[in-house]
């Protein structure tokens, strides 16, 4: 009875044994990511994720979509305080200093630091670094990266006399132009804009579009100061406000960020300024010859940088954090960055990926794919501070004030800069 | 023995009561008086600052100021439509079931799907609206973008959501009602505007002050509609307490703040419910 047992159990044990194994093997992260450009994202990032677990057999990733970046950071920080946070996520890279603060997330450095990382880390864009590294440490990885871009129609260019091939230089051409696009019935409706910049959803960063050029940086490196009430700040802001409410060439009131690229499809307004993230949206869904240029420029070019990072959170274990960080170099290699920035329009992340022969060859047969790029020289820091959903929300209220008429655009930066001192008070 | 014997018997509801309803409230109270804890560290008492921060916290007065009107604007309408609607579907006709149905459609959308697809009703220059108001020659609003007619959008779609929820309720009300009654009067020669407002209607009050509870919760508990559809905006045009709470809660993450919030809704919609329950209870029954 008891060798007859004996014998039974021996099998049972070496199997019990090398399932445990295999489970120690197998590291599962988690990967929470966002859309927020059109197309079949979350498609492409199955795939990717399929191709990561086939070339690392020990590691399971779960992809979960969640949703907006805002909401992505709702559900990652929520699940950080309840004690399962996802092991990486895709954040804005402007969320680094509130997830420091929540003590949500682990350095790059401190998870795996040999020559090799260091080499990765320095791959990228430094105009992505600026949102991505603070105090000596790397807490973000580039990834679905972008910059503000005009997108114009050529037929209505062209339709309104204009050259079709030449973008508006600068404030005062587009502000030309757009009046000469813009096209009334004749009870006076409006039935084309001649140009639209979106205003819903983040309208802080498309008025760093307005800023940038204007020569002023809207807070300081170290996230703890504000300049929203400066001349040059206000200079911008009343530009925008009179192309709809003085001028007329832009709807009035806040105009939707999602719906944006729909109305140039429609050819309901001739120029827009959107993400890079859309351009293979626009690509796919313009049924019109279009034209992709840098922002136009005031006292000098510029744009901010935007987009998604990598992050690791801190609450998850060891195995975990490495895998994580071995995936977020997985995601980020030349050739993959490639086809991401291929897929989306998001700019390549690094300059190894503009080089590869797939990039190369794109670029030759669709050459507005390098515009987002080349703007990059010209790139600031989106905006970013401590307590930065509520500093961005004082300035987003008294942008959407003055463009919808309540408030006029200095009374409204003094009281953003007002509201954005007092949140900043504990940080300084 | 008896008294234990019928306690036993409420302990499942009284527990579940404690652990979802009376704890988190008392909870909630209490967080009301810390900070918000950061990174870990454990939350400092700070008694009614959070209070005192929401006396001067503007957004919150506007969050206030807005749950009122659209409170006042959803209501009395969308109760006043229900009852018409569940008037008509009662009455015999051809294709009511597809009338009733028609009516209950919009409450059993999701709220979010129904959200989008208000907004492309919305939308400047191509939406439904646009193209309706283009034939008479009225165009160009931005709807949703501007200040004066955002909250009046989504309180069109609460409405409009709302209305075939309660109709229901209205019709099973109305569908209790004796068919003697309606007899009686015809013999007496009542009209029928008569016989509505003299019978039919008191019948009704008790159903009135149950979904205008359920009105009042709604009107506060509105928050889906307004993630999809403004975030709040423009400028805080749309922001309603519970969005408020929701931002400040998980968007800014002042939990201490937003517990204090909480305590004030709770208050406000306890004062309400008194209110009905204490001053209309004694109204609604036909006696």
């Amino acid at each position: 009875m008891r060798t007859a047992l004996g014998s039974i159990w021996k099998p049972l044990a070496a199997i019990a044994a090398s399932t445990a194994l295999a489970a120690a093997a197998q590291t599962e992260i988690t990967f929470y990511y966002p859309v927020a450009v059109g197309g079949p994202i979350t498609k492409t990032i199955d795939q990717m994720s399929a191709d990561f677990e086939k070339e690392n057999p020990g590691i399971k990733v779960k992809p979960v979509y969640a949703g907006t970046y805002q909401e992505t950071l709702v559900k990652g920080i929520t699940a950080h305080k309840s004690g399962t946070p996802p092991t990486t996520a895709i954040l804005l890279s402007t969320d680094m200093y509130t997830l420091i603060d929540e003590d949500a997330i682990v350095p790059f450095e401190d998870v795996s630091n040999t020559a090799d990382d260091k080499a990765w880390v320095k791959s990228f864009y430094p105009a992505f670094m600026a949102n991505s590294q603070t105090g000596g440490k790397t807490w973000g990885i580039p990834f679905q990266r972008s910059t503000i871009v005009l997108y114009w129609n050529k037929e209505l260019f062209k339709e309104a006399g204009l050259d079709p091939n030449k973008a508006p230089a600068n404030w005062k051409e587009m502000l030309e132009y757009a009046q000469k696009l813009t096209k009334r019935d004749p009870s006076g409706n409006v039935t084309q804009w001649g140009v639209q910049i979106p205003s819903s959803g983040f309208p802080y960063w498309l008025f760093q579009g307005l800023t940038t050029p204007n020569g002023v940086e809207l807070m300081n490196a170290a996230g703890t100061e504000t300049y929203f009430d400066k001349p040059e700040v206000v200079e911008a802001l009343q530009y925008w406000v009179d192309l709809g409410r003085k001028h007329k060439v832009m709807p009035t009131g806040v105009i939707e960020w999602g719906t944006t690229p729909k109305d140039f499809f429609e050819k309901k307004v001739a120029m827009i300024w959107t993400t890079t993230g859309n351009l293979t949206n626009v690509k796919n869904n313009a049924k019109f010859d279009f034209g992709v240029a840098m922002l136009p420029a005031s006292k000098r070019r510029g744009s901010p940088t935007g987009g998604g990072n990598f992050y690791v959170f801190k609450k998850a274990t060891k195995e975990q954090q490495s895998a994580a960080v071995k995936f977020a170099k997985f995601m980020t290699q030349p050739e993959r960055a490639a086809q991401w920035g291929m897929d989306t329009g998001y700019v390549a992340v690094r300059p190894d990926a503009w080089a590869t022969a797939k990039m190369t060859e794109y670029v030759k047969g669709f050459p507005v794919a390098s515009v987002a790029r080349d703007q990059l020289q010209f790139s600031v820091a989106e905006l970013s501070t401590h307590d930065n959903q509520r500093v961005t929300k004082a300035l987003n209220d008294g942008i959407q004030a003055s463009l919808t008429g309540a408030k006029e655009p200095a009374a409204a930066m003094k009281d953003a800069q007002a509201e954005a001192t007092r949140i900043l008070r504990s940080y300084k | 023995m008896k008294p234990l014997h019928g306690w036993l018997l409420l302990l499942p509801a009284v527990a579940l009561l404690a652990l979802f309803t009376h704890w988190p409230i008392v909870a909630t109270v209490w967080d009301s008086f810390f900070a918000t804890p950061k990174g870990g560290r454990p939350a400092p008492f700070v008694g009614l600052e959070n209070y005192a921060v929401m006396v001067a916290d503007e957004v919150f007065w506007k969050s206030l100021w807005n749950n009122l009107w659209f409170a006042l604007g959803t209501i009395p309408i969308s109760i006043a439509l229900a009852l018409a609607m569940a008037l008509w579907v009662n009455s015999a006709m051809r294709g009511r079931t597809w009338l009733r149905m028609a009516f209950f459609t919009p409450t059993i959308l999701p709220m979010i799907a129904v959200a989008n697809i208000w907004i492309f009703f919305y939308t400047p220059q191509y939406g439904l609206l646009e193209q309706i108001t283009g034939l008479f020659g009225v165009s160009g609003r931005n709807w949703l973008g501007s200040e004066s007619t955002a909250l009046a959008c989504v309180m069109v779609v609460a409405i409009w959501k709302e209305a075939g929820f309660f109709m229901i309720f209205y019709l099973a009300a109305l569908q209790q009602i004796p068919p003697s009654l309606a007899e009686a009067a015809a013999i007496e020669g009542a009209p029928r505007g008569y016989y509505l407002r003299r019978v039919v209607l008191p019948l009704l009050m008790p159903t009135t002050l149950f979904v205008m509870v359920n009105a009042v919760i709604n009107a506060v508990r509105m928050v889906d509609h307004i993630v999809v559809m403004t975030r709040g905006g423009p400028n805080n045009a749309t922001s309603l307490l519970l969005y408020h709470v929701y931002q400040v809660g998980f968007v800014f993450w002042d939990t201490g703040y937003a517990a204090a919030l909480t305590v004030v809704l709770l208050v406000v919609l306890g004062c309400v419910a008194i209110g009905q329950f204490v001053f209309l209870d004694r109204k609604v029954h036909y006696q």
